[in-house]
């Protein structure tokens, strides 16, 4: 297999989706000439041409919009925003146009569309730059939600974003766009809505996705150190949430932690927590803990930063708490 | 698919000089002017040193060759008008008159910066100064400021707001629906595009149907008008025009003030490259704002090579003592982690402080 970064396996998603049908094109700010904000749509001008790679003035609520019409009407866009801190402007588009439509239409009008980009905090971009969204979309009734944290599942999850006859948002990682990992040559995809177990352990189950599965599994190769064999489960599609491949890994651990990026309150953590009390409750030995963002917006100054966002030290402390090591 | 791009338009040509008697006063303000600017010029120059350094971090957008447009149109207003802008923040903030100290220290991230090291270069605020920000989501503000002219006239005052924005914000709705209720509420406001030709590495012809910015205050019947914002007299005096109209009549105005930036977007790309030509690059900064300024000086007999050196030292002194300040000043604590993300309620309400616990 071939080691590739996390940006060149959404590259050549794209791309070969591309070649594959001539609905789907690409959308957003600099997506074109400039070869995209952190290159990831490179080449992709220069092959497919200025109809199917469209660079867009700073206008989210405009392009998601263009995107929804089109898709009404038979393309396949994939919108990208340069992050989702941006896509905040688009947000009416995305939920009162993309996920409602074919409720509204009485299953008339399919919205076949993907909105993607980076997701959560970069290095010291302060709090108005530094969000992570996956809660608020996850809440949608109408929206898939995919955060891969690796370049295999990029490729694959991005393959089937596009294939899939449904709104998807794909939340991608401005720090996980260097991150190397081994893609295939041959052409596979993910299917949507399956949890991963990404390293298999009895004695605790650490679930989490996107960008934090790289701290979970940092965490479990710590807690390796110390004798503990953590379960590290990588979410990816986090609507639909595949409770089932949670549950089954707890009733094997009976202790559960959840990590995410984002803040406490009505985070995907909590929404984990409520499918292992309901299909776990009498499995577990400990209550389930939650490692997340410290509930402030993202501050400057690298001290304060590095305070604020969950690592793998926060993961190994919520650990030993389940584990009643402390 | 976008249209087939149009050759440049040539820079904006320097404004004649004022026909209106000359005084010494013009001179002193001439003279403050170009301090300003070479303020502007030496303090950015440290910040790019200080970011490769790492001692600065994050997003950091320079106001190189920009310089005239926060320095002209600001000199023009009083201390209780307010002015706002986006993320480009640096220079407007120092003509505001915000210390070069604590703004150092807020680029470091210290507990001494005018944000306490929470906002970084992208936001820059002080309450004292009616500065009110530093904002980072393109066009996001230009509500605001309508929403300050809004209070200023609620209120029965005198004062206007200024809001400077680049020319990639006027294609978002956020523009088109603070222009329109300042036109038709009359609100005292000064939209001020800072025209520097490219919004990332998107050219303005790509990105907007209308290529003359000030055209598009016609569609909300708002005064507009086109300035060279190389010429930083020239920029004072346009938005000394629009003050008027804002102060005497309640009557927005939207400036459009043609510029160029010297540098990259941010400290993250080259200065030319995939989207400009390094030729471009250099045929604009042949009208850098500090030297047209000069040259005007010269012109007049006010200027002298002592005179400027002695300047220059002194701006320089003043950088670096900014910059051992930053060095100096501490990391802000751990509390401060949670501290101003609510206003502190408990002793009237009894209610629970400033983070969100349960
Ligand atoms: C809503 C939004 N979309 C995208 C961005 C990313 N971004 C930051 S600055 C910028 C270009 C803005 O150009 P312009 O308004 O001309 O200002 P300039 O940087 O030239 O001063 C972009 C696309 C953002 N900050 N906010
Ligand atoms: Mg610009």
């Amino acid at each position: 297999m071939a080691i590739v970064t996390y940006r060149d396996a959404l590259n050549q998603a794209l791309r070969e989706e591309m070649q594959r049908d001539d609905r789907v094109f690409l959308m957003g700010e600099e997506v074109g000439i400039y070869q995209g904000a952190y290159k990831v749509s490179k080449g992709l001008l220069q092959e497919f041409g200025e109809m199917r790679v469209v660079d867009t003035p700073i206008t989210e609520l405009g392009f998601a919009g263009v995107g929804v019409g089109a898709a009404m009407v038979g393309l396949r866009p994939v919108i990208e925003f340069m992050t989702w801190n941006f896509a905040l402007l688009a947000l009416d588009q995305v939920v009162n146009s993309a996920a409602k439509m074919l409720s509204m239409s009485g299953g008339q009008f399919n919205i076949p569309i993907v909105f993607r980009g980076p997701n959560g905090a970069a290095l010291q971009l302060s709090a108005q730059h530094s969000q992570a969204w996956e809660s608020w979309l996850a809440h949608i009734p109408g929206l898939k939600v995919v955060a891969p944290g690796t370049p295999y599942d990029a490729k694959g999850l991005l393959k089937s974003a596009i294939r899939d006859d449904n709104p998807v948002m794909f939340l991608e990682g401005e720090m996980l766009y260097n991150v190397k990992g081994e893609v295939p040559e041959s052409e596979y995809t993910i299917p949507l809505g399956k949890a991963q177990v990404k390293r298999e352990g009895d004695h605790v189950t650490i679930v989490s996705y996107g960008k934090m599965i790289n701290v979970a599994q940092q965490a479990a190769d710590l807690l390796a150190k110390d004798g503990i064999r953590a379960e590290v489960i990588d979410l990816l599609t986090l609507r639909p949430l595949d409770s089932e491949t949670v549950a089954e890994s707890v009733r094997k651990t009976n202790r559960a932690v959840v990590v995410e990026e984002g803040w406490e309150v009505c985070g995907i953590g909590a929404q984990v927590v409520d499918y292992v009390q309901r299909d776990c409750f009498d499995d577990l030995d400990a209550p389930v803990l939650r490692v997340h963002q410290v509930d402030v917006p993202m501050p400057y100054a690298k001290n304060l930063e590095r305070a604020a966002k969950p690592d793998a030290q926060k993961t190994v402390a919520a650990v030993r708490q389940v584990l009643y090591l402390e | 698919m976008a249209r087939t791009r149009p050759p440049l338009p040539a820079p904006a040509e320097a404004s004649t000089p004022a026909k209106k008697p000359e005084s010494s006063d013009d001179a002193a303000l001439r003279l403050s002017l170009l301090r300003e600017m070479l303020l502007m010029r030496r303090f950015e120059e440290r910040t790019a040193e200080a970011y490769a350094l790492g001692k600065i971090g994050g997003f950091c957008h320079l106001y190189i060759g920009q310089e005239a447009v926060g320095a002209g149109a600001i000199s023009a207003l009083r201390p209780d008008d307010y002015v706002i802008t986006s993320y480009r923040d640096h220079g407007q903030a120092l003509a505001r008159g915000l210390s070069p100290r604590s703004i150092m220290a807020e680029l470091f991230g210290r507990v001494d910066g005018v944000s306490k090291g929470k906002g970084g270069s992208m936001h820059l605020f002080d309450r004292n100064l009616n500065f009110l920000g530093g904002h980072g989501i393109v066009a996001g503000h230009i509500p605001l400021a309508t929403g300050v002219a809004f209070a200023i006239k609620y209120r029965g005052g005198d004062q206007v707001c200024l809001c400077f924005f680049g020319e990639a914000a006027v294609n978002n709705g956020a523009f088109h629906e603070a222009l329109n209720m300042a036109a038709l509420w009359q609100l005292p406001v000064i939209y001020l595009v800072e025209n520097n030709r490219y919004g990332m590495g998107t050219a303005l012809e790509r990105a907007s149907s209308v290529n003359d910015i000030a055209e598009r205050a016609c569609s909300y019947d708002m005064p507009n008008e086109v300035v060279d914002g190389q010429d930083v007299i020239a920029v004072r005096e346009a938005t000394q025009r629009a003050i008027a109209r804002a102060r005497g009549e309640n009557t927005p105005t939207l400036l459009e003030v043609r510029t160029y930036r010297f540098m990259g977007h941010s400290m993250s790309d080259a200065a030319s490259g995939t989207y400009r030509s390094k030729e471009e690059v250099d045929e604009y900064m042949k009208r850098d704002p500090i030297t047209l300024l000069r040259a005007q000086m010269e012109q007049r007999g006010e200027w002298s090579d002592e005179k400027m050196a002695a300047i220059d030292a002194e701006v320089r002194a003043t950088v670096e003592d900014a910059w051992n300040f930053a060095d100096e000043s501490p990391e802000p604590s751990l509390d401060a982690l949670t501290e101003d993300v609510y206003v502190d309620t408990t002793s009237d309400t009894g209610t629970s402080a400033s983070t969100g616990e349960r």
